[in-house]
């Protein structure tokens, strides 16, 4: 075991002077880093304690993160109504967990319900109405609004850049044209743009009277902004098909939409799940923008708390926890994504 | 006389600059058995792809069955639901297994109810029997097997007409007479066939008539016996000559 790791290090570390030198370095990093970290995250942290003043000991504060937990979670939702949040996100994990262990031809009832049912369900929960009572949008944040974001975003941004990217391959000039500009804008413009011109500058285009939700606005924007860029990953994998497939389900007598549906998305989908994964990532680390309209998700709320007389200097302490949980759960999106890629590369062969 | 099913009147066809067929007159009577050969680039594929449009002609008139190709896309998928055919590639579809392959169109096109799309399915795979394949994805399968998969599913939507488009060419030696066997059956089960192909012996066998192609036109067309035996054109013989060694 000794020996095997002396020849393994011999071998991948210390192979010849520049090796070793940059071998030496990362140690040297390594060591420079990772025990004061553990140091201040764990061994000198406080963990228990209600006020700023309970942290004594001279490293993270954690106080900080579990007085402001409900917030962080949640925003200014109203406590008493929380459940139907975590109702809401029950509903949704468990759906997904359901899925693995049901049989192939059900699953796709299972993603039916996710894409046009859930939301619905998850929309009336969270808002209320049917009996519920209403909470306005405005209420609304912290990492519950991080995950309506992106979900909601995924949820939108998919279909609509399946089919740009369909338009954007049409042979009908108008269908194809429209698609290229509409995409093409879109990725010309920058995601801080679209968020201010849904916030801000477009209810002032509406006639006066109407009104539409300043976060639906603001969703409908990321999702359209990510929908361009789904549109191109989507469009290499239509290009990465043979004429063939084509050809032959068109000698079958399909139509336009019975050929892409059956046989030419699948397939190119399947090619480019690791960009689409790619830009969902993208997405979800984007949703802390909307701080700059006056909304506040995970990263938000940590702005907010560390503004509060009581909490100042906090802002470590929140940055730390706010990215674990960006990493948390980008790492399960792309785990999720690997998993998904092994088993259709292993179904074709 | 017999139905004519495929009539081509002075069809012509240009890629950007280039004339791909020249004046094409060429009528199918049904199950009637066409074989066309000819060297490559002398627009044999392009000929029998304009047949079920997946090219379009430029010049001249094409009817199917009483159907007049056109823009018109519905009509054009209802001939290519009464068109079968068969490509050098194979072309099956990956992601679904054989018998999924073959059930795809007529649930989707022909609206069969599943159960009756499986049965028709596993009638025809036993026909060209790879019925123990069903279950297996095309990458398992070899050439040979995938290519009378690739007619199966042609025949799931119970065509009147088979194109096949060189459908040995792709194929090692040893699986070129399964394949070839598969179509001499459906050949004498009375399918009317055009067969893209250099397999002289096939022709000989099945073909009622022989089309020799070049450089965008046909240049001889006679019945088999004929053909063989009294080739009129030099470039015909030239072919021939160094095809049958």
């Amino acid at each position: 075991m000794l020996i095997n790791f002396i020849q393994w290090s011999k071998k991948s570390l210390f192979s010849n002077w520049w090796n070793s030198l940059i071998t030496l370095f990362c140690i040297y990093l390594l060591f420079s880093i990772i025990p004061p970290f553990i140091n201040w995250a764990i061994l000198d942290a406080t963990f228990s304690g209600k006020l700023k003043t309970d942290c004594t000991a001279g490293g993270a504060c954690w106080v900080f993160i579990s007085v402001w937990f409900e917030k962080l979670m949640y925003g200014f939702y109203p406590v008493e109504h929380i459940w139907r949040i975590n109702l809401s996100f029950i509903i949704f994990i468990g759906t997904i967990g359901f899925s693995f262990f049901v049989r192939e031809k059900y699953k796709l009832y299972i993603l039916f319900f996710l894409i046009f049912i859930f939301p619905v369900i998850a929309f009336i929960l969270i808002r209320g109405g049917f009996g519920l009572t209403i909470v306005e949008t405005r209420e609304w944040g912290g990492l519950a609004l991080t995950f309506i974001l992106a979900i909601f975003g995924i949820i939108l941004s998919f279909p609509l850049g399946v089919l740009l990217a369909l338009g954007r391959r049409s042979e009908l000039p108008v269908i194809k044209y429209f698609c290229i500009c509409f995409i093409e804008t879109w990725r010309g413009i920058p995601l801080l743009t679209v968020l201010f011109a849904a916030a801000v500058m477009f209810p002032l285009l509406l006639p006066s009277g109407t009104f539409v939700d300043k976060l639906l606005r603001v969703a409908i924007g990321i999702a359209i902004f990510e929908s361009a860029y789904v549109a191109e990953v989507v469009r290499g994998g239509l290009q990465s098909l043979p004429r063939g497939q084509y050809d032959a389900a068109k000698s079958i007598g399909m139509g336009y939409w019975q050929m892409n549906f059956f046989v030419v998305l699948p397939q190119a989908i399947k090619t480019v799940i690791p960009g689409i994964t790619n830009t969902f990532i993208a997405l979800l680390k984007d949703t802390p923008l909307i701080y700059l309209v006056g909304m506040a998700e995970i990263l938000g709320i940590v702005n907010m708390a560390k503004a509060n007389p009581y909490w100042l200097g906090m802002a470590v302490e929140g940055y730390v926890f706010a990215a674990i949980i960006f990493g948390v759960v980008s790492f399960i999106l792309s785990s999720y994504s690997q998993k998904l890629e092994k088993k259709f590369s292993t179904e074709n062969k | 006389m017999k139905e004519k099913v495929i009539e081509l009147v002075e069809v012509n066809k240009w890629y950007d600059k280039f004339h791909v067929l020249k004046d094409i007159n060429l009528s199918v009577f049904a199950g009637e058995k066409v074989i066309i050969c000819g060297p490559s680039g002398s627009g044999k594929s392009t000929l029998i792809r304009c047949v079920n449009r997946l090219e379009e002609h430029q010049q001249g008139s094409i009817v199917v069955r009483g159907i007049t190709l056109s823009h018109n896309t519905k009509n054009v998928e209802k001939i290519r639901g009464d068109v079968g055919m068969v490509f050098q590639q194979f072309n099956l579809f990956p992601h679904l297994t054989i018998l999924d392959n073959c059930t795809l169109a007529p649930t989707w096109v022909r609206k069969l109810p599943k159960k009756d799309a499986e049965q028709l399915a596993m009638e025809y795979l036993k026909k060209v029997k790879i019925e123990d394949q069903a279950k297996k994805f095309p990458g398992q399968l070899s050439g040979g097997q995938q290519q009378r998969a690739a007619i199966a599913r042609a025949l799931c939507m119970e065509p009147k007409i088979m194109l096949f488009d060189e459908p040995t060419s792709a194929l090692d030696p040893e699986m070129i007479k399964e394949v070839l066997d598969v179509m001499i059956d459906l050949a004498k089960g009375g399918m009317t066939m055009i067969v893209v192909s250099h397999e002289m012996a096939f022709a000989k066998e099945v073909a009622d008539r022989v089309i020799f192609m070049d450089e965008g036109r046909i240049v001889e067309e006679k019945e088999t016996k004929e053909f063989f035996a009294n080739p009129e054109n030099e470039r015909t013989k030239l072919f021939l000559s160094q095809i049958l060694g």
